[in-house]
């Protein structure tokens, strides 16, 4: 079995990161107005208002069905990908709505990574997988390539892992460690929010330990939204906290707050009863 | 509870018969494979034992009353003609599997599917005929004398086309949808992904529809046969005659015999090794697309 101790936690660094604000001074980084999700004539996502704060993590937890993955793929228009999915309301995002038909759709993905349940490295080289998505955007200089990709697999703490095998197939590295290439994929085209759909559910437990001391590391370089099922990691790693639940058949968003008040105090009995693990 | 013991001991018994008769069919479609191949040493053994397989290579030419059987300028044929074919149809086929797969309007999409399976339906004859009618006096009036390597490799490529098409499409539809919503995230063009995630993707099962079409462009005979010129000849130029193994033998056997008649199952044994050798070629590369 691999052992955290195998590679010192030195390694992970950020890079030469400005730190974004401290969360306790918030600042939206996506305003998300009347949000709602349908697909053909199933709403499955309805009227949901919130901001995700810059630099911060937020949390979006409930049962399984109740539209979190939905919001989520809304955020950068993945939505766009299904057929028969409506998304309606507004997505704030420096100036632009992000749900308006004249934006670069493209650029935005750039701009707002994504992470998935399953980690899904291409099934081609390390490099490759890295290298890709840099020359689709432009970047096509060797050493600016190399550059990137050092950089990228530092931030995740996978450099010392595969420097010396970077042409060996992405598909040998272990689940956690193809989680952590999917998160450097999604680092290298320097994104400053990532979108992650549950990224530790399929990783046993000490690779799911690694990705989310990965995450925690993240705070303040990017905004992270999470959509998680581990309500204990939710305390552990979020800034805010989402929570939805399913009402009459639609996914609703409850509460949404500090996830310190939402865990402790909250408001609303669906969410008290959730968290307490008395409901869900 | 005696009911359901009876019953599944009745389905044991079933199993019981049901199985070694299974067997017997299995072996049985292989052991036809080994017969043939037997078959074909046998009769091949005449000529084989009086001079050695390696007359087939060193003999200069083929004039089997003759004693000489020298199969090579037959063998550049039939690997000109075949690898010709494949050259053409891969990328005309990939072409058509991409934009059937990822650009195509649905209704147009299943128009195009059925056309290429009726396309893989025709009788070889018939391309034979069209090719005689039709392609020949193109090439002809090109370049004379239109029955040649070129017409070979044009009809062979035409009637393995189908089968790189379907294949590659087969194997660019399997591809994960995970892959693709991962391509969509980073931002990635159709085309980027495409090229860079799709079809790399799905190499394996593209590489093994490529091997199946080379081996039906190697044994194809009739059409072949019926556009080449079917001179033997190496094959120096694509407006030049020449005869393939498979025409070698569909146009002798009717009169051959003695050793000409062994020499003709001798070329047919070779024929056989190296369609055997492709097919465990395309084998191994889907064992390896199910490893990864």
């Amino acid at each position: 079995m691999k052992l955290l101790s195998d590679e010192p936690v030195t390694t992970y660094t950020v890079g030469d990161v400005e730190p974004g604000p401290p969360c306790c001074d918030p600042v939206p980084h996506l305003r998300v107005t009347n949000l709602s999700v349908a697909y053909d004539a199933t709403t499955v996502l309805d009227d949901v208002s919130l901001d995700i704060n810059k630099g911060c993590i937020t949390a979006l937890i409930g049962p399984s069905g109740c539209g979190k993955t939905s919001f989520l793929s809304a955020l950068n228009r993945l939505t766009d990908l299904i057929p028969g999915a409506r998304v309606q309301g507004r997505i704030q995002f420096e100036d632009t709505n992000l749900l308006g038909a004249d934006v670069d759709v493209m650029a935005l993905r750039r701009r707002i990574g994504m992470i998935f349940q399953k980690p899904n490295p291409f099934p081609l080289s390390i490099r490759r997988n890295l290298e890709l998505p840099l020359r689709e955007h432009g970047v096509h200089h060797r050493d600016q390539l190399a550059h990137k990709i050092e950089t990228a697999l530092r931030d995740v703490g996978l450099w010392h892992e595969v420097s010396n095998r970077l042409d060996s197939p992405a598909l040998a590295l272990s689940g956690g460690q193809q989680q952590r290439l999917c998160i450097a994929r999604a680092l290298i085209l320097e994104p400053t929010i990532l979108l992650m759909d549950e990224p530790c559910s399929a990783l046993d437990p000490i690779s799911s330990g690694v990705v989310e001391e990965l995450i925690q590391r993240l705070r303040g370089r990017y905004t992270v939204v999470i959509v998680t099922h581990n309500l204990a990691q939710a305390r552990r790693i979020a800034n805010y906290a989402a929570f939805f639940w399913m009402k009459e058949r639609v996914g609703k968003l409850i509460e949404f707050g500090r996830s310190q008040c939402l865990f402790e105090t909250p408001i609303n009995p669906l969410t008290a009863a959730y968290v307490a693990g008395v409901s869900g | 509870m005696i009911s359901s013991r009876r019953n599944s001991l009745s389905q044991w018994n079933a199993d019981q018969r049901l199985a070694p008769l299974l067997a017997l069919l299995a072996a049985g479609a292989a052991l036809i494979l080994l017969l043939v191949v037997g078959f074909l040493i046998h009769e091949a053994w005449p000529v084989l034992n009086a001079g050695g397989w390696q007359r087939f290579f060193a003999d200069d030419n083929w004039y089997p009353l003759e004693g000489r059987f020298g199969l090579l300028s037959m063998v550049w044929a039939t690997f000109a003609a075949a690898f010709g074919a494949v050259l053409l149809a891969v990328p005309l086929g990939l072409a058509g599997a991409i934009f059937q797969c990822f650009y195509a309007p649905p209704a147009i999409a299943k128009l195009y599917r059925s056309v290429l399976a009726l396309l893989a339906g025709i009788p070889s004859v018939v391309y034979g005929l069209w090719g005689l009618t039709v392609l020949v006096p193109l090439v002809a009036h090109w370049q004379p004398l239109g029955t040649s390597l070129l017409s070979a490799i044009l009809i062979l490529a035409l009637m393995i086309l189908p089968t790189v098409t379907l294949t590659s499409a087969t194997a660019l539809g399997a591809v994960p949808k995970s892959l693709l919503n991962g391509a969509a995230a980073l931002g990635l063009t159709q085309k980027g992904t495409i090229l860079g995630v799709t079809v790399p993707a799905a190499r394996n099962g593209i590489l093994s529809g490529i091997l199946l079409a080379t081996v039906r462009a190697l044994g194809e005979t009739m059409a072949v046969l019926m556009v080449a010129g079917n001179v033997v000849q190496n094959p120096t130029s694509l407006f030049e005659p020449v005869r393939v193994l498979t025409a070698n033998i569909a146009l002798e056997m009717a009169y051959a015999t003695g050793t000409h008649r062994a020499g003709l199952f001798a070329s047919g044994l070779l024929l056989t090794s190296l369609v055997l050798l492709l097919a465990w070629l395309a084998a191994r590369v889907t064992d390896n697309l199910r490893h990864v």
